[in-house]
This record gives C-alpha cells, sequence and structure tokens, in this order.
C-alpha cells in the first residue's frame, strides 16, 4: 500500500496532501484532548499506537505469491474513534518513509489518505454500525479490521489509477491492474489482521475492565450502546 | 469460536504459513506488492521515472530488515508493557500497585 517515493505526478501528490492534511491535524487536536482530560487512557492509547507500529511492519507472505503487510489501525479506530489513528498512522509512515524507503515524503499525503483516513474510518463505521444491527463484539471487531485493511488497499489501487490511466482502458482498466495486486493479495492478510485485533480485543475484555469503562465514558455514553467497549 | 484466543491466533498463523506449505507449480519470489506496482505503472507509463528520491535508503536488505525488525519490537515491547500493567495476577490485584502492597504485608 506504499505509493513509493516520486511515483505520484507533483499535482497528485499535492491533491492528497492537501485532502490528508485537516484530518491529521482533527487528530492531533482530539489526542491533545484526550491525554489532557483523561490522562489514565494513555496507557491504552499507546498500546493502540504499539499495535499500528508493530502489525505495519510485519511483511506477511499471501497465496497470490507475494508479500504486503498489515495497517494494525483498525483496533485504535475501534477503541478511540478514526481520528487519533490518522495521527498514529502519520507517524508510522513518516518512520518508514525516513528510515525504510518505504513509501515517501512525496507520496505521504496519499499514503495518509488511504491508510490513515479510510481505513480507520470503515473499521470505526463497521463497529458502529455492527452494533446497530446487533453483531456480537468479536465479530464486529473482526469485520471491521479486516474492512478496513481492505479498504486501505483499495484505496491505493485507485489513486495509482487515477495517477496512472491506462493509454487504452483509462482509469479503470489501471484501477483493475492495481487492484488485481493489491487487493487480492491483502485478502488473506486482511482475515489475519482482523483475527489479530479480536484477539487484543479478547484480551483487553478479560483484563482492562477499568480502560473499557473509560472509554465508554469518553464517548459519554451507556455501556451497551452497540460499541466496543 | 472468535472469543477463544487460541482459536483465533491459531488460525491466523495458519493463514500466514499456507502459503509458505502451498504445493506451487513454480516457486513464487514473494516479493513486495509494492514493488508489482511499479511493474504496472512501467507498462501503463514505460520510461515513467520518479521526479523523487528518498533522502536516505537502507544501504543493504539487511539493514533493512533489521531496521523493520526495530519497528516491530519497539511495537511489541510497548504492546507487552501495557499487557503487563495490565493483567489479572490470580489474586485479583493489578499492576504496580498489587506488587507494592504485597510487597509491604510480606514485612514483618
Amino acid at each position: 500500500m506504499h505509493i513509493m517515493e516520486g511515483f505520484l505526478p507533483p499535482l497528485h501528490a499535492a491533491g492528497w496532501a492537501a485532502a490528508s492534511a485537516p484530518f491529521v491535524i482533527v487528530g492531533a487536536v482530539r489526542l491533545r484532548r484526550i491525554v489532557r482530560e483523561k490522562p489514565e487512557a494513555r496507557l491504552l492509547l499507546g498500546a493502540s499506537g504499539a499495535f499500528a507500529f508493530l502489525l505495519s511492519a510485519l511483511k506477511l507472505p499471501s497465496v497470490t505469491g507475494s508479500c504486503s503487510h498489515p495497517t494494525g489501525t483498525g483496533l485504535g479506530a475501534a477503541l478511540f474513534g478514526p481520528s487519533v489513528m490518522t495521527l498514529m498512522a502519520t507517524i508510522v509512515l513518516l518512520f518508514q518513509a525516513l528510515l525504510l524507503a518505504h513509501g515517501g515524503l512525496t507520496t505521504l499525503g496519499a499514503n495518509v489518505f488511504s491508510m490513515g483516513i479510510v481505513g480507520p474510518w470503515v473499521a470505526w463505521a463497521m463497529v458502529r454500525g455492527g452494533g446497530a444491527v446487533g453483531l456480537s463484539v468479536p465479530v464486529r471487531v473482526f469485520l471491521a479490521a479486516f474492512l478496513g485493511d481492505l479498504a486501505t488497499y483499495v484505496t491505493t489501487a485507485l489513486q495509482l489509477g487515477l495517477a496512472f490511466p491506462d493509454p487504452a482502458t483509462g482509469f479503470t482498466g489501471a484501477s483493475v491492474k492495481f487492484l488485481s495486486i493489491f487487493a487480492v493479495t491483502q485478502m488473506p492478510l486482511a482475515v489475519v489482521e482482523g483475527l489479530l485485533t479480536v484477539a487484543v480485543v479478547n484480551w483487553l475484555s478479560r483484563n482492562s475492565a477499568d480502560d473499557l469503562r473509560l472509554l465508554a465514558e469518553m464517548r459519554g455514553e451507556e455501556k451497551d450502546s452497540g460499541h466496543v467497549a | 469460536m472468535l472469543r477463544d484466543n487460541r482459536i483465533v491466533l491459531g488460525l491466523a498463523a495458519a493463514i500466514v504459513l499456507l502459503p509458505l506449505v502451498m504445493p506451487w507449480e513454480e516457486k513464487p519470489s514473494f516479493g513486495g506488492s509494492d514493488d508489482k506496482a511499479s511493474g504496472v505503472i512501467e507498462e501503463v507509463r514505460p520510461g515513467y521515472t520518479p521526479w523523487w528520491e528518498p533522502l536516505w535508503e537502507p544501504p543493504s536488505k539487511e539493514i533493512e530488515s533489521l531496521l523493520f525488525a526495530g519497528q516491530a519490537a519497539v511495537g511489541a515491547w510497548l504492546l507487552g508493557y501495557y499487557m503487563g500493567r495490565r493483567s489479572r495476577r490470580r489474586d485479583g490485584d493489578t499492576g504496580r500497585q498489587g506488587t507494592q502492597r504485597r510487597a509491604r504485608d510480606a514485612r514483618p
């Protein structure tokens, strides 16, 4: 899902950066407010960021014969909402762009958009929506992380299709080509990400009742309002 | 089923290992999907050259894998720290308070 350094035309690079910037700022503001008002949530915040840091460092083999990595943003999005994870993903992507030559500074805006905005928002919407239709917590968390991961990679494919339309088949043809690489490879890895996220939430529900109560308080809702906590 | 972490983690491990033990007709390279995408770019727009280069690149595959391992280690360490702080001890105490209390109670 990393669009490599210099691989987006300058206009596209600037456009995605402009699209992502407000989300990053809102994420920073939200994070600051959580840390200020609920300092006891810092530990779980750190753990959510750590999960994204860990998962996005793992390049896993897929049944297509190539490797790719999960994103790890679904967990934090389910717990804290999507904005906070936008900031976390930005930190991860910046680290990888500067030290690993993975992704890049010119493509940071586009990569933040896919991994830090689309993925977390899809995951969060799934957690909320799944609660509304009465799915159990583990099923909701699984679907949230699975779909968030997949949506991240679909976004990358569309971004590349937009930047490199096929001379014969245009945006659609190019997007299909990129989707066949990213989305298909990502399928089993998105399932793995869903499972790992469920494992962490299972652990939280058994060991971190206080933290989950805190999250419920932060949202100012009843405990069973169709949310993970 | 999804509530039992043994099943959940076992399934995740199986899916990760499956491609490595699958009977392939020809052995795949297991290269990164990002590189494959640049192949498609080359196909669609032959001769496209990136207009910006990374400021710094790991000097070798080994150094790159070191840095990836470092990233995973930092993530796992923080996650483990959280779990250690929050894990329930059998006597119902959690974290440092339990340790301090037990230390206090142990004094004659």
